[in-house]
């Protein structure tokens, strides 16, 4: 007979609200009028979303750690504090998605996915107003795919979770009202190059199963710790899960996607991905490299420290070039994926709690920021070309010190959060003595600063063009999403102790 | 003796603070009304500093008063500690007296089409910023407003200055910022250094100069990163080109507050955080800065003679004098670095006559060109004698500010460096060339047409320079008043120095 394993309902219980409450939404579509379907999708993604944070610190207040659901899933400090982050991050993100008074004819997704774009039945689509409410089960989906895959403490469920996690993603790039062909075109790269990098993962999983004999992480580990020799199936197997997983937190070379796939998607998924799918693939990615792969970190840091080094220095380059505020925010998440790195690269105590502080401060600030950005409007849906920009901090002053403010928090700039966060992560890697990568890091910072200062000086200092965006009045849900994201780039700049505690408390792992 | 028992100096910081947030809620058409309130918080301020002062007394025990310290980031063991050491005090007292004589010299009127208000609300951040500074004993405190002082400067620069203004802004940010985060990284790396070496993290500049060993080679590199931030500040050649821009560009009452006040924080820092944290290093890094300033001293003084644009000049001229502050601080020897302090204050207040001369030429020609001058004694006699007497303070003649020290600095330096302070003095002739050349190319001669038209000076604007011309004589003839409160710390720092304190030539007094 075979043996059920053990699993912690409880502890498992923010999952499961978010998978439930996806699967109410599939229902939902299925049985509740179209005209209802939108309220009711958005009511209930909100209360799954709310649920799931609860039990979140509900798991956390009990101190119920350790690892379930047969050796497969870790429920410790920062599987709990990731998920309180991606929650936080994914319910801000849906805020901006439920937003409806930005774009005239609806919302940011287009209203049937299957029609062609510019065709006549597009036309008509649009006319009735129709949406595709689906993309809220599918965000769902996606969001337990992330919660799984940074507490997947097993290879294979590692794996699963990406799938979950990047699945729904291709779709939901894809479905952008405006400007289809590019959202179509991003859909694609996005899921080609997931794909192989999926692949990729996958092959590297296979050998090191081979090499160890097992999938566990605790198992993994200890088979590398015991076996004096490494061989050369263990560090090929580590090079293609490392090229799997940097492929995720988009960092040099597998950035490419970053912004093609930044720019195409529709802004609410593009704040998704910034804040929420960035989370969950750096937090994967320390429990992997730290936990299972901890024993070989002589082996894997001087990848890392070329990968972190490029990173920065290639991200702030190429943000430089950009003409367009959505292109430059994604390579802008590219240098600060960067800046992660040199916190990870140094491998030490502090590593995690100060990149799990640099994470949920990023998330929210960046998801504030696309969502500042989806109010600028030309007459083709987003004005997100740098000119279209000028002078709107006369214009509209308070959207303009808005997105200053977000600026100099990813700038890193005294009294924001970004700041604090930047401190934190060259503090730990100074501490695991990359001295290096934190000088890199502060002249990467230098060129950065530049980029967002240019946009700065457009806002600020500039004329407004003759034919200058209208800046739409959002509804409260972007209102809300945005005075978030701003609220807490300055307070936990100013006041970081207590989210600082938080992380340092959840930063150990239990193997 | 932590003086008031309530914290006096978190008072003294706030009101600038304060009163800028009152001008944000007052309305923004009121010019006349934002302009009464700021000059009478700012002179709250310096009416509260005269009372610190005369509560002040340090001594070689306890150099430091009015100390408060809050914990503001446990974590990494950052506090809110401010005291007032006797430099501290001199440089409060040069920021409180001139901040409210540049707002009283500020124009109410809208400049490119931004409101009156965010000139005083920037100015009045910049004095919160330069206040914190100089009071701040926890070096990350330090670093975080020193840094933060970029932000009102900027703004102030970019939205109010002449018609190149982004470009100098933009400059002036980044050359800011690079130092900056250079100086963040040695900061990492001096606290990585106190980690390992007390156990535990501080940013306590009284501990890390006292408690903590810094030599071999891992001090040098922290000590560079210091002091090319300061070099960048203060600013010593070759990093000083972002200053006759920033000064062309600024508006004058801006350029008083960056280069009158703000500039001395680099050499504010290498007085209180290179000498005293690094004192092996500095010694053997000071040849380095003696040729560096003898360096700046001459070849600033050139550059300034063939200036057309009179502010460009003044920022030549202040670069010149800066290399003078650097020779007295890395002479090591108690006079020069004594005549270094009183030439900070001296500096201050002559830059700052100079300028807000300037500003009223400029105000009448609508340029800062000496060509387009000529004759100005003749119809604005009042103009021409407040030019001449900040110009004879500025060439350092005897009885003025300038005079007393420059003697000491080139005494002091003479009992080191013999060379380098006769080189140095060449630069006593050069500033007789470059001030009176310009005096008499601008005031002297038959006044030409477009001067003609000038108005003199208003009774009421006189009232205004006459607090800085009688400072200017009060220095000059009471230079014991600036010397005595920074005796303690300067015997202090010879002891650290490991420097013979008592060179005979104090004793024969050059004042």
């Amino acid at each position: 007979m075979m043996q059920m394993p053990s699993i912690d309902y409880f502890a498992l219980l923010p999952v499961l609200l978010i998978f439930g409450f996806g699967v109410v939404g599939t229902l939902i579509e299925a049985f509740v009028a179209p005209r209802y379907r939108r309220v009711t999708q958005i009511w209930v993604s909100f209360a799954a979303l709310g649920s799931a944070l609860a039990a979140t610190i509900g798991v956390a207040v009990s101190g119920r750690l350790g690892v379930t659901a047969g050796g497969t899933v870790s429920i410790d400090g920062p599987t709990l504090f990731l998920w309180g982050a991606i929650l936080v991050a994914a319910f801000l993100a849906s805020l901006l998605a439920a937003e409806r008074h930005v774009d005239p004819s609806g919302d940011a997704f287009v209203g049937r996915a299957s029609t062609l774009p510019g065709g006549e039945e597009e036309r008509k689509v649009t006319t009735l107003g129709l949406l595709q409410t689906e993309i809220w089960p599918l965000m769902l989906f996606s969001i337990t795919g992330m919660m799984l895959f940074v507490s997947a403490s097993n290879m294979l469920m590692l794996f699963v979770a990406l799938e979950v996690m990047s699945l729904p993603l291709y779709l939901l790039v894809g479905l952008a009202r405006r400007r289809r062909l590019l959202s179509q075109e991003a859909s694609l790269k996005y899921f080609i190059l997931g794909s192989l990098a999926s692949a990729l993962l996958l092959f590297g999983i296979a050998l090191l199963f081979a090499y160890s004999g097992s999938l566990d992480f605790a198992e993994i580990s200890i088979s590398i710790t015991t076996q004096l020799q490494t061989s050369g199936l263990l560090l090929v197997s580590v090079v293609l899960i490392a090229v799997g997983m940097l492929f995720k937190v988009g960092a040099v070379p597998f950035q490419q996607w970053i912004p093609d796939v930044y720019q195409g998607s529709p802004t609410p998924i593009t704040a998704l991905m910034a804040g929420a799918v960035k989370v969950a693939a750096f937090g994967a990615l320390l429990r992997v490299f730290y936990v299972a792969l901890g024993g070989l970190r002589w082996e894997w840091r001087p990848i890392i420290w070329l990968v972190a080094i490029l990173t920065m220095v290639i991200g702030s380059l190429l943000a430089l070039t950009q003409n367009d505020v959505k292109r430059m925010l994604a390579y802008s998440a590219v240098a600060n994926t960067g800046f992660l790195l040199v916190g990870f690269a140094g491998a030490d105590q502090t590593s995690v709690s100060s990149m799990l502080f640099y994470l949920a401060t990023y998330a929210v600030a960046t998801v504030a920021a696309f969502g500042l950005l989806s109010l600028v409007r030309g007459p083709g849906g987003e004005a997100a070309e740098i000119s279209a920009w000028a002078g709107l901090g006369r214009k509209e002053p308070l959207l303009a010190v808005a997105f200053g403010v977000l600026l100099l928090t990813f700038a890193g700039v005294p009294f924001t959060s970004g700041f604090v966060a930047k401190f934190a992560v060259f503090t730990a890697g100074a501490e695991g003595g990359a001295l290096l990568l934190v000088l890199i890091g502060a002249l990467a910072s230098v060129i950065a600063a530049v980029f967002y200062i240019r946009l700065i000086v457009v806002m600020f200092f500039t004329e407004p063009p003759r034919e200058a965006p209208v800046v739409a009045i959002p509804s409260a849900f972007t209102a809300v999403a945005i005075a978030i994201g701003v609220a807490a780039s300055v307070l936990l700049g100013v006041i970081p102790q207590p989210m600082l505690e938080l992380a340092q408390q959840a930063s150990v792992f239990i193997r | 003796m932590s003086g008031f028992g309530f914290p006096a100096l978190i008072a003294l910081i706030l009101i600038p603070l304060v009163t800028a947030v009152i001008l944000l809620i007052l309305p923004k058409e009121n010019a006349a009304l934002i302009k009464k309130v700021a000059i009478s918080g700012s002179l709250v301020a310096l009416v509260y500093t005269v009372f610190l002062g005369i509560g002040f007394a340090s001594s070689i025990d306890t150099p430091v008063q009015y100390f408060v310290s809050y914990p503001w980031i446990r974590g990494f063991g950052i506090t809110f500690a401010f005291g007032m050491t006797g430099l501290g005090l001199l440089m409060v007292a040069l920021t409180a007296f001139l901040t409210p004589i540049v707002l009283a010299l500020t124009d109410t009127s809208p400049t490119n089409g931004a409101s009156a208000r965010g000139a005083f609300v920037w100015l009045l951040l910049a004095q919160f910023c330069a206040l914190g500074v100089f009071l701040a004993r926890d070096l990350f405190l330090f670093y975080v407003l020193f840094e933060a002082m970029l932000v009102p400067i900027y703004f102030l620069i970019g939205r109010y200055g002449g018609a190149k203004r982004a470009q100098a802004a933009t400059k002036f940010l980044i050359y800011g910022l690079f130092g900056g985060l250079v100086m963040l990284v040695a900061l990492i790396g001096l606290y990585v250094s106190a980690r390992s070496q007390l156990g535990f993290g501080t940013f306590d500049m009284d501990v890390l100069s006292s408690a903590i060993d810094l030599s071999g080679s891992t001090a040098v590199w922290i000590f560079l990163g210091f002091a090319l931030a300061f070099a960048i500040k203060a600013p010593l050649i070759p990093f000083h080109t972002w200053l006759p821009d920033s000064a062309e560009q600024a508006p004058v009452g801006t350029s008083v507050m960056l280069i009158g006040v703000l500039d001395k924080v680099g050499t504010f820092g290498m007085l209180v955080v290179l000498l005293p944290i690094f004192p092996v290093v500095s010694a053997q890094f000071a040849p380095l800065f003696i040729v560096l300033a003898v360096a700046g001293i001459i070849y600033a003084a050139l550059i300034a003679i063939a200036q057309t644009d009179m502010r460009r000049l003044l920022a030549y001229v202040s670069i010149s004098h800066f290399g003078f502050i650097v020779l007295g601080i890395f002479a090591f020897t108690e006079i020069a670095m004594t005549g270094a302090i009183v030439y900070m204050v001296a500096h201050g207040l002559a830059t700052a006559g100079m300028f807000l001369i300037l500003g009223e030429l400029i105000e009448r020609r609508g340029t800062a060109n000496v060509s387009d001058f000529g004759g100005v004694a003749k119809v604005a006699p009042r103009i021409a004698g407040i030019f001449l007497f900040s110009g004879l303070a500025t060439l350092a003649l005897p009885g003025l500010a300038g005079f007393v020290g420059e003697i000491m600095v080139l005494i002091g330096a003479y009992q080191r460096y013999q060379v380098a302070a006769v080189i140095a003095a060449l630069g006593l002739v050069l500033a007789a060339v470059y001030v009176l050349w310009m005096y008499q190319r601008v005031m002297g001669g038959e006044p030409t047409s477009q001067v003609t038209k000038f108005q003199d000076l208003r009774t009421s604007r006189i009232l205004v320079f006459a607090p800085v011309l009688i400072a200017l004589v009060m220095v000059g003839v009471l230079p014991q008043a600036v010397i005595a409160p920074v005796q303690p710390e300067i015997t202090q720092l010879q002891t650290s120095l490991g420097v013979a304190p008592a060179e005979p030539l104090l004793a024969g007094g050059s004042e």
